[in-house]
């Protein structure tokens, strides 16, 4: 077989194609129902129900949703540069843990705390990508593995503290840091809704992104050299500055989920903070096809999804992890038909 | 110093080296093969997941250990075929489907374990490997106990280097895999199909990365539980570029990277390590790691065509 770029797709083709790919993944998550002996549509109906059948249930979506907006935003900005950020993780953990070091160690009213707490947890994330992006940059090492084994060592670098340092002495022996002031809290969006103004600060930062994307050289530089380095080269870009760039913008929204996660809803550090937000992220970000905008829509989506098995699996015999497969499935049928709805498949 | 020499003296710190770079070994045999032949698999974490979950369930199940190892094979060549049908044909980002095939392999071998064993709380346990001493080597003082009675799987994975280097370097088919990685035009002018040729290692190759997996359930823990290949693919991914994607190499790297594994394990134990926080033993795979990436990134002969897709006709 042999692809060949459409010149003009069809509105249908641009839109069919994605629409089938969300279908085709509900069928292979029917089929994981039926495995399991549940009755896929009931199973569907009860993820639906407990990602959105209530206020209760649609408020936890929207705080599920927060941190994935981050790290889905992270994610988007660093892939249309081509910068393979899988290290989200590691970048939510260090503006977590500068969230904490600011917060419990600064006797400072909240008002100075919150502002200084969000900026450093956005230079701290920056600064944690910015090392991979350099050794890409300047030796030549591939991003991804150094990223995703940075994942490794700043989980251990919490652990570490965790039970050194930064211990909670009233923790009960939990490895637990001391909880951020209440005055340093993020408030609720709505006085007496379970949420808060984390969700805001990622709406606004979509919005900066998408700006920043559509309206700014920087944008243009960074979708320049995305598409083709060499040639962005050539005509001017300076493509490791762009680079350094993108890696600041990129780990800074990463820390801000790790930022909003504990001062707007734990309040502390543990090494739970993050069921793989970051790795979630990718998922999150290619479902928007890197619109930043669109990673609103898919985050809250995906989170659905995950707050949705939860419910699900207490109700169904489903284990939850179906909401994992679900969402790697539609990763990998979502790439592949958007490049269907670029390019024919041809015989021979 | 003197715990650190009686460390390295000790015939059960050599053993456990092999011990720790077998299933590194099998993976990082994998991923070569994959490289070689030009396309990036990022599956090897999942995989790994899915082949100690396989072949530990299968085993479970009733299964012989050998009939367990298979299982892990197929398991892992399943979804390189998956991943091998989206980079290869058609070409899609390799770095975003094997994150892909990763999240896929992780979460449906975790899914398959909750579903055959709903009720547990921790995972019951098998009969793994057993250590097979080699009649004579085994009895040489030291020696023979730091190196020739180990399980069956880790004979197979040295094996399996010698298999994968005699194929490569010394067969037509092997010549066929490097120049496809190398210059796919060229073979494709030979009138040898490049897809089949690509599509062929990928999926050969993540049967290996599964086994490497089945190692851990199948004669290092002998139970399955979450989290437990804990980066090692990603780690076999740098040893493949410390070996500058040669087989012997990528051996010797997994050897040494399991020396130092070993080594910080028993170092853990010593008056030194009483005073440094366990943590920082349990970073140095992955800070070698890195180092390791930097160290080769000057001179390393990465293949060609390494994660350039190719669609016939096209230049």
């Amino acid at each position: 077989m042999r692809l060949e770029a459409i010149a003009n797709p069809t509105l249908a083709r641009s839109i069919g194609l994605p629409v089938l790919a969300l279908v085709a993944t509900f069928v292979v998550g029917g089929m994981l129902a039926m495995l399991a002996g549940a009755n896929p549509l009931l199973t569907f109906g009860l993820i639906l129900k407990g990602a959105a059948g209530s206020k209760f249930a649609l408020l936890e979506t929207l705080n599920r949703a927060t941190p994935l907006i981050f790290t889905g935003l992270a994610v988007a900005v660093a892939f249309r540069a081509r910068l393979w950020n899988i290290g989200a993780e590691a970048q939510l953990y260090a503006g977590a843990l500068v969230t904490i070091l600011i917060g419990t160690k600064l006797a400072l009213p909240g008002v100075v705390l919150i502002p200084l707490m969000g900026i450093g947890a956005l230079v701290a994330g920056g600064l944690v990508l910015l090392g991979p992006v350099l050794l890409k940059t300047r030796l030549g090492v591939d991003e991804v593995v150094t990223t995703l084994l940075l994942n490794f060592i700043m989980l251990l670098v919490i652990s570490m503290l965790l039970e050194g340092p930064l211990k909670d002495p009233m923790g009960m022996g939990w490895p637990k840091s001391e909880a951020i002031p209440r005055d340093a809290r993020l408030p609720r969006l709505v006085e007496g809704l379970r949420l808060h103004w984390g969700f805001g600060i990622a709406i606004l930062s979509a919005i900066v992104v998408w700006v920043i994307q559509t309206r700014t050289t920087l944008g243009y530089e960074i979708r320049a050299v995305g598409l083709n380095a060499a040639a962005a080269r050539f005509a001017g870009i300076p493509v490791g500055k762009v680079m350094i760039k993108t890696a600041l913008l990129s780990g800074g929204l990463a820390a801000l989920a790790g930022f909003s996660e504990v001062a707007g809803l734990r309040g502390t550090l543990t090494l739970d903070l993050s069921p793989g937000f970051g790795y979630t992220g990718i998922v999150v970000a290619m479902l928007a096809l890197l619109n930043p905008l669109g990673v609103v829509v898919s985050a809250i989506f995906v989170a659905g999804i995950f707050v949705g098995a939860d419910g699900m699996s207490r109700a169904a015999e489903v284990p939850t992890y179906i909401a994992d497969i679900l969402l790697a499935t539609a990763l990998l049928f979502m790439v592949l038909a958007i490049l269907l709805t670029k390019f024919r498949v041809l015989r021979g | 110093m003197n715990e650190i020499v009686d460390i390295l003296i000790s015939a059960s710190f050599w053993a456990a080296i092999l011990r720790i770079a077998s299933p590194l070994i099998f993976a990082t045999m994998g991923e070569l093969i994959c490289e070689r032949a030009g396309v990036l698999n990022l599956g090897i974490e999942g995989i790994m997941v899915m082949g100690a979950f396989a072949g530990w369930i299968a085993v479970y199940a009733g299964l012989p250990l050998w009939g367990g190892v298979a299982v892990a094979m197929l398991s892992g060549m399943a979804f390189g075929l998956i991943h091998a049908v989206l980079t290869v044909p058609f070409g899609l980002s390799q770095h975003v489907v094997g994150i892909g095939i990763t999240l896929i392999a992780t979460s449906s071998a975790y899914y398959a374990y909750r579903l055959s064993l709903p009720e547990v709380t921790s995972p019951p346990r098998i009969e793994p490997f057993q250590p097979v001493d080699i009649p004579g080597l085994s009895d040489i003082p030291f020696i023979g106990t730091a190196l020739f009675s180990q399980t069956p799987l880790t004979y197979f994975a040295f094996f399996t280097v010698l298999v994968v280097a005699f194929v490569l370097y010394r067969t037509p088919l092997g010549l066929a895999l490097r120049a496809v990685g190398e210059n796919p035009s060229a073979v494709e002018a030979q009138g040898l199909s490049v897809t089949a040729l690509r599509m062929g290692a990928v999926i050969v190759g993540s049967g290996l990365m599964a086994v490497g997996g089945a190692f851990l359930t199948l004669s290092a823990f002998s139970s399955f539980f979450f989290e437990m290949v804990n980066g090692r693919g990603w780690i076999c991914i740098a040893l493949v570029v410390f070996g500058a994607w040669s087989p012997s190499k990528a051996m010797m790297g997994a050897l040494l990277f399991a020396g130092f594994d070993a080594l910080q394990v028993r170092l853990q134990q010593t008056s030194f390590g009483a005073m440094v926080p366990y943590q920082v033993f349990l970073m140095i795979p992955y800070i070698l790691s890195i180092l390791a990436l930097v160290l080769m990134s000057r001179r390393a002969n990465v293949p060609a065509a390494l994660m350039v897709p190719y669609n016939r006709g096209e230049r």
